[in-house]
C-alpha cells in the first residue's frame, strides 16, 4: 500500500476543548488555534501490538481479577467491530477498556466514592481485534456514580474505550453508553458533544442475538476510527 | 438529490477522565492485574543511540500541574526510522526499539519522566528533513479530545524544520523546544492554556 493521508478529523463532530458545563475543561482547554499539519511519517505510523503483548484472559473482566468467585452485577458481553470511516475493519488493533464496578466504584487509589469495591473485579480489559476488526469483552455492567461538577451530577453507566488504529493520528479515547439510560441526557460530559447523532453513535444497543441464554446479556458497540484517502492518485507524504 | 456518500463518522472523543490509569496503567491506579503493562520500554537495552531522559509537567491555565494527566509518546529510532510497516526503511529499525511509550505522573507533584534514546531526523513531506522530535498525545480529565504536540530538542539546529516553520508567531516555536538540563536530561513543560501556551497540532 502506498502511504496516503487520513481524512481530516471533523472537529465540529468531536467535542470542542472548552465546554464550560464540564467545569474541569475550563482551565485545561487550549485557547489558541491548533496548527493543522499534513501527515508525515511521524503521523501516519504508530505503535503496533501483537498477541505476545497480552494474555487471552485479558478480555474477560469477569475472570481477570477474580479472587474468591465471580464479581457481583449484571453479566454482559460487549462486542463489535473497529472500523474506519470507509467501513473497513481495522485488524490487529489494540482495544483497552476500563470501568466502574456494579456499584459505580472504580478500583483506583484516587476514587473515594462510598460505593463498595468488589474484591473480584478489577475493572480493566484489553484485546486485539481479529482479521476483520471484531473484538469482544465479557464484563459486569457498570453502575452510575456521582461526580463533583454541579452538586448533583451523575455519570450514566459507561465503559471507557481506548483504541489505536494503525497510525498515531488515529489514536482515540471515547466512552460507551448503554441504550435506554436516562442519565445520558443529563450528563455534561456527554453534552460536550455538539451533534446528537455523534452522541447516538456512542450508545450501545442491547443485542439479544449475542446474549447467552441463562448466562449473560450483550451490547453491541462499533468503534469508528478516521478513514484514509484512497490512493486514486499518487500522494506520497514523503514526496515524489 | 445526489447519491449518499455513505462514509462512516469517526466515533466522537470523550475525556479519558481521572481514572484513565485503571485501563492503561493499572499499576499506577494501585493494583496488579496484567502480566505485562504496555508502553514501559520505548527503546530496549540493546538499541543504539544516545540515552536520554525527558521530564516535565503539564500545567493548566492557572499554572497548576495537571496531576492526573497521561501522555503517550511516539518517535523514530536514532536513524530516523519508525518501527511500522509504512516506514520504507522499517526493516532496518533497531532491534528492540518499540518507539512508543506511556507516561504517567507522580500523583503528588504532577512530574513525569520517560527514558528513551534521542531520535534521528525523519524525512518529512516533499523531501524536507524534519529535525529530531518526539510526538506527544495528552489525555486527562477535562481534556475532551486528546491533544497532539511535538517535542524538539533545544540543542539541535531546528531552523529548517518544516513544522516549526509553519508556526506563524516565531516566539511560539519555543514552546516545542525541550531544554537541555545536563547531558542526558531534557526538560519539556507543556502549558495547556495561557501565557506560553504550547502549540498543539491537528494531525
Amino acid at each position: 500500500m502506498k502511504p496516503a493521508e487520513f481524512h481530516q478529523r471533523d472537529r465540529l463532530w468531536h467535542p470542542p476543548a472548552l465546554t464550560p458545563d464540564y467545569k474541569t475543561s475550563v482551565a485545561r482547554s487550549p485557547r489558541l488555534a491548533l496548527l493543522s499539519l499534513q501527515g508525515s511519517m511521524s503521523e501516519i505510523t504508530g505503535p503496533t501490538f501483537g498477541h505476545s503483548d497480552i494474555d487471552p484472559i485479558d478480555n474477560d473482566l469477569i475472570r481477570n481479577y477474580a479472587k474468591t468467585g465471580d464479581p457481583v452485577g449484571e453479566r454482559i458481553i460487549v462486542h463489535g467491530r473497529v472500523l474506519d470511516e470507509n467501513g473497513r475493519g481495522v485488524p490487529q488493533t489494540l482495544v483497552e477498556i476500563w470501568q466502574a464496578n456494579a456499584s459505580g466504584r472504580y478500583r483506583h487509589k484516587k476514587d473515594t466514592y462510598l460505593g463498595a469495591l468488589d474484591p473480584n473485579f478489577g475493572g480493566c480489559g484489553r484485546t486485539l481485534t481479529d482479521d476483520q476488526g471484531y473484538y469482544c469483552f465479557r464484563t459486569i455492567k457498570p453502575g452510575a456514580y456521582p461526580w463533583r461538577n454541579w452538586v448533583n451530577n451523575w455519570r450514566p453507566a459507561h465503559i471507557h474505550v481506548s483504541v489505536f488504529g494503525t497510525s498515531f493520528s488515529q489514536r482515540l479515547i471515547t466512552q460507551m453508553y448503554f441504550e435506554g439510560d436516562p442519565l445520558i441526557a443529563k450528563c455534561p460530559i456527554v453534552a460536550s458533544i455538539p451533534d446528537p447523532r455523534a452522541i447516538d453513535q456512542l450508545i450501545a444497543p442491547l443485542d439479544m442475538n449475542a446474549a447467552i441464554p441463562l448466562d449473560c446479556l450483550a451490547y453491541k458497540f462499533d468503534i469508528i476510527l478516521r478513514g484514509r484517502r484512497s490512493t486514486l492518485f499518487e500522494n506520497r507524504p514523503e514526496g515524489n | 438529490m445526489a447519491q449518499a456518500l455513505n462514509y462512516l463518522k469517526e466515533s466522537a472523543s470523550q475525556t479519558a477522565g481521572p481514572y484513565v490509569h485503571i485501563g492503561l496503567a493499572p499499576g499506577a491506579a494501585g493494583f496488579d492485574i496484567y502480566a505485562q503493562e504496555l508502553g514501559q520500554t520505548i527503546a530496549g537495552p540493546d538499541v543504539a543511540g544516545e540515552r536520554i531522559r525527558v521530564e516535565g509537567v503539564v500545567l493548566d491555565g492557572m499554572g497548576t500541574p495537571v496531576k492526573d494527566v497521561l501522555l503517550e509518546v511516539w518517535q523514530a529510532d536514532a536513524s530516523g526510522i519508525h518501527p511500522h510497516p509504512e516506514d520504507p526503511r522499517h526493516a532496518e529499525v533497531a532491534p528492540g526499539f518499540r518507539g512508543w511509550g506511556r507516561v504517567i505522573t507522580d500523583f503528588d507533584t504532577g512530574l513525569w519522566a520517560f527514558d528513551t534514546i534521542k531520535p534521528g531526523a525523519v524525512m518529512g513531506r516533499n523531501g524536507r528533513l524534519m529535525a529530531p522530535h518526539i510526538s506527544f498525545w495528552i489525555v486527562a480529565r477535562g481534556i475532551n479530545i486528546g491533544l497532539n504536540t511535538r517535542m524538539y530538542f533545544g540543542d539541535e539546529d531546528n531552523s529548517a524544520d518544516p513544522v516549526l516553520n509553519l508556526i506563524e508567531q516565531a516566539p511560539r516555536r519555543e514552546t516545542l523546544l525541550a531544554r537541555k538540563v545536563r547531558p542526558g536530561l531534557y526538560r519539556f513543560d507543556i502549558r495547556l492554556q495561557g501565557d506560553g501556551e504550547t502549540v498543539f497540532l491537528d494531525i
